[in-house]
């Protein structure tokens, strides 16, 4: 590992917490990915991101800045990268996963808010996380109660920028949506001072096209009976996607797809045969959040798909390529991302449309629909969900939980309980 | 050790030896209970030959260790006789051929018990309350506390302690008591609740009768969360010893709830019958 040190004081940083954030982290990724067996060679490259993940690709974005980029942080997955890539600005994710930050964000938050809300806040004002020291602007978003009055707090301690999402989907929505998308790119133009053309965001909406593409490309694969890859690395890729650079990520997850297609031609699989199909639909998991996949995975059970926003809900449908115009363009990417069907909508049948098309797609035996504590949207829903899945004859199994382990020997009877009753 | 106390009689009881012989194939199950550790034994035609239950102690090791003593004294050998373990402590049960889960066993062990196919089983455990439906035999469905002890053997021994009572003596207790309502859904803050009321000079089995009121509400809010479909109900795990219990969940619930006093081993008979099932 290189040394980072002087990176992280010159970002500010808490270095005595952040070296026991960094002492767990290895341990934590070495249980519970480098014990699984015939790992695709491919997962090489997010082994080595992780290895370095509060080095590498923040010593990448502060080289960007020093040439002029600026870095955008966001929490949200109906924050359009396009708008920014366009004016040669970075994206990165910034939602916390770790019950390492938790304590941090309850300085400042009730606790009954979610982990992931707690995280985020947590990370910043701790100071123990490079990537939310890089981040020149955050952008936040409305999707719920927790999250809009955080970014006031935060919003104390980094400039922020905030999209109101809709809460409906009728078509007024969506115009809305597209207005937001025209007052974002005015704020990313103002803040870079590049102006967004045409052209450019023609190109930056083919990128992150490109992106979606390699990602669903090894969820495709996923469906296969045998199953190329285990559920725990696919969410991996995922995580690491919301960090990377676009273009590398694509090329990445485009290089583990063909190993992953030439698998499934060799019959080659990570799971015995006959081993339950399990998905995930619910909240999103934050890195370094391997917890339930961990569970699920060393109970006799494989997780073959997430409906989720570190899943499906991250690159299904692309944005229309062909618009000419800026209105135009800033339309198309509105109608691409109201799609996505988060549960702070209402009515929001979409999602269990998208909930039982994907039980298919992916010929699972059962869902684990889980929500973190205190995700009042997520939780609410699970009741529709269930219902649907009940009706359809699909087992499923309700799970709510947080970052921290004191629930996971629970959870893992639950679960290998589960389990039992698909066989 | 005051775990397991109010079954001390019947735990000597079961440790006496069974009187029915000694057959060729046994079929071990092992339950290890937060609270106590349990163990059945089945013959080649599905007929319990013998079952123990022991305090489990502070570790899961040393109560297997015991069992298997235990078992040998009856001429069972763990190493050559067929073993399922379940139960929190299924993990630490080094000559079990198996593990499976205590929703999957109580719920064979209380169709086997009850000789119905078709049944809700609601398990309080020690630190957990399961309710598990059954269909043809098989989990359709279940739930389990997720958020704390309310509503556990736990709970009610803790509560027990404070009134310097054993469990069972609370129980019996309850049933001559009214109007006191213990409102806390957390074990401490029930606890202080309970110490309250003693201060306040509150009668004793007013007190008990809240504990048991607490308990059985916590249950039946969790039943009407799961489909029961009119089924049997039937109640295993520890309290099902505790008629007081019973009664009032049959009452909450307007349905009959059935026990008996095999349907504290409902597990560990389940796990027996599973290493037939599995074919271990």
């Amino acid at each position: 590992m290189a040394n980072y040190v002087e990176m992280w004081k010159d970002l500010g940083m808490d270095l005595e917490t952040h070296d026991a954030l960094c002492q767990v982290l290895p341990t934590a990724f070495g249980d519970v990915y480098l014990s699984q067996e015939n790992r695709p060679e491919s997962m090489d490259f997010w082994d080595m991101v992780v290895a370095d993940i509060h080095g590498i690709r923040p010593a990448e974005l502060i080289e960007a800045q020093k040439n002029g980029q600026k870095v955008f942080g966001t929490f949200c997955i109906y924050v359009p990268d396009e708008i920014v890539i366009a004016a040669n600005g970075i994206v990165t994710g910034l939602c916390g996963g770790s019950q390492f930050w938790v304590s941090g964000g309850e300085k400042v938050l009730p606790k009954s808010t979610c982990p992931l809300i707690k995280a985020s806040v947590g990370a910043r004002l701790d100071r123990t996380c490079p990537f939310f020291r890089i981040a020149d602007m955050y952008v936040g978003e409305t999707t719920c109660d927790g999250k809009k009055k955080a970014w006031e707090i935060l919003g104390r301690d980094v400039p922020m920028h905030i999209m109101d999402i809709p809460q409906m989907k009728r078509e007024k929505d969506i115009r809305k949506w597209a207005e937001e998308i025209t007052d974002f790119a005015a704020v990313v133009e103002v803040f870079t001072g590049n102006e967004i053309e045409p052209e450019k965001l023609k190109e930056a909406i083919h990128i992150v096209n490109e992106k979606r593409k390699a990602l669903a490309r090894v969820f495709e694969a996923r469906k296969a009976k045998n199953i190329p890859i285990s559920g725990k690395d696919a969410l991996l890729m995922m995580q690491i996607a919301f960090f990377d650079d676009p273009v590398r990520c694509a090329q990445m997850t485009n290089r583990l797809a063909d190993e992953l297609e030439q698998r499934i031609q060799d019959g080659a699989s990570v799971f015995p045969a006959g081993t339950k199909r399990i998905m995930v639909t619910g909240t999103p998991m934050a890195i370094p959040n391997w917890k339930l996949h961990h569970i699920i995975e060393t109970s006799g059970a494989a997780v073959v798909c997430e409906e989720t926003c570190t899943g499906t809900r991250y690159f299904e449908r692309l944005v229309d390529e062909s618009r000419e115009t800026l209105e135009e363009q800033y339309q198309a990417l509105a109608e691409r991302y109201m799609g996505i069907n988060c549960a702070c909508f209402t009515p929001n049948t979409g999602r269990i449309e998208d909930i039982l098309r994907l039980a298919k797609e992916y010929n699972v035996d059962g869902v684990i629909d889980v929500n973190l504590k205190f995700c009042c949207l997520y939780d609410t829903e699970g009741y529709t969900v269930e219902a649907a899945l009940k009706e359809a004859g699909i087992p499923v199994l309700g799970i709510e939980t947080d970052y921290d382990d004191a629930d996971a020997e629970q959870l893992r009877t639950r679960i290998e309980a589960f389990v039992e009753m698909l066989g | 050790m005051i775990l397991c106390f109010w079954r001390t009689r019947s735990i000597r009881e079961e440790t006496v030896f069974a009187e029915q012989e000694v057959r060729e194939i046994h079929y071990i199950g092992i339950d290890i209970g937060s609270t106590c550790a349990k163990v059945a034994v089945i013959n080649e035609k599905n007929e319990l030959v013998w079952q123990a239950v022991k305090p489990t102690g502070w570790s899961s090791v040393e109560i297997a260790e015991e069992l298997r003593l235990l078992l040998k004294e009856q001429g069972i050998d763990v190493e050559t006789e067929p073993c399922v373990a379940t139960g929190y402590g299924r993990v630490s049960v080094p000559y079990a051929d198996k593990t499976i889960t205590e929703i999957t066993c109580h719920a064979r062990g209380a169709a086997w018990i009850h000789q119905e196919q078709d049944i809700a089983v609601i398990d309080i455990g020690g630190q957990d309350t399961k309710i598990i439906v059954l269909e043809d035999g098989r989990v359709e469905n279940f739930m389990m506390n997720d958020k704390c002890s309310a509503g556990t053997g736990r709970f009610l021994e803790i509560m027990a302690n404070s009134l310097a009572l054993r469990p069972n003596e609370l129980c019996e207790l309850a049933e001559k008591g009214s109007g006191v309502s213990i409102s806390s859904m957390c074990t401490v803050f029930a606890e202080s609740e309970v110490i309250s009321l003693i201060g306040k000079g509150e009668a004793k089995e007013n007190i008990a009768y809240g504990i048991v009121e607490s308990i059985t509400d916590k249950v039946v809010g969790q039943c009407r969360k799961i489909d029961l479909n009119g089924k049997t109900i039937c109640l295993t795990g520890g309290l099902c010893e505790c008629e007081y219990i019973r009664k009032s969940l049959e009452k909450k619930l307007r349905m009959p709830v059935l026990t008996s006093p095999l349907n504290r081993y409902a597990g560990a008979i389940g796990a027996a019958l599973s290493v037939r099932k599995s074919g271990t």
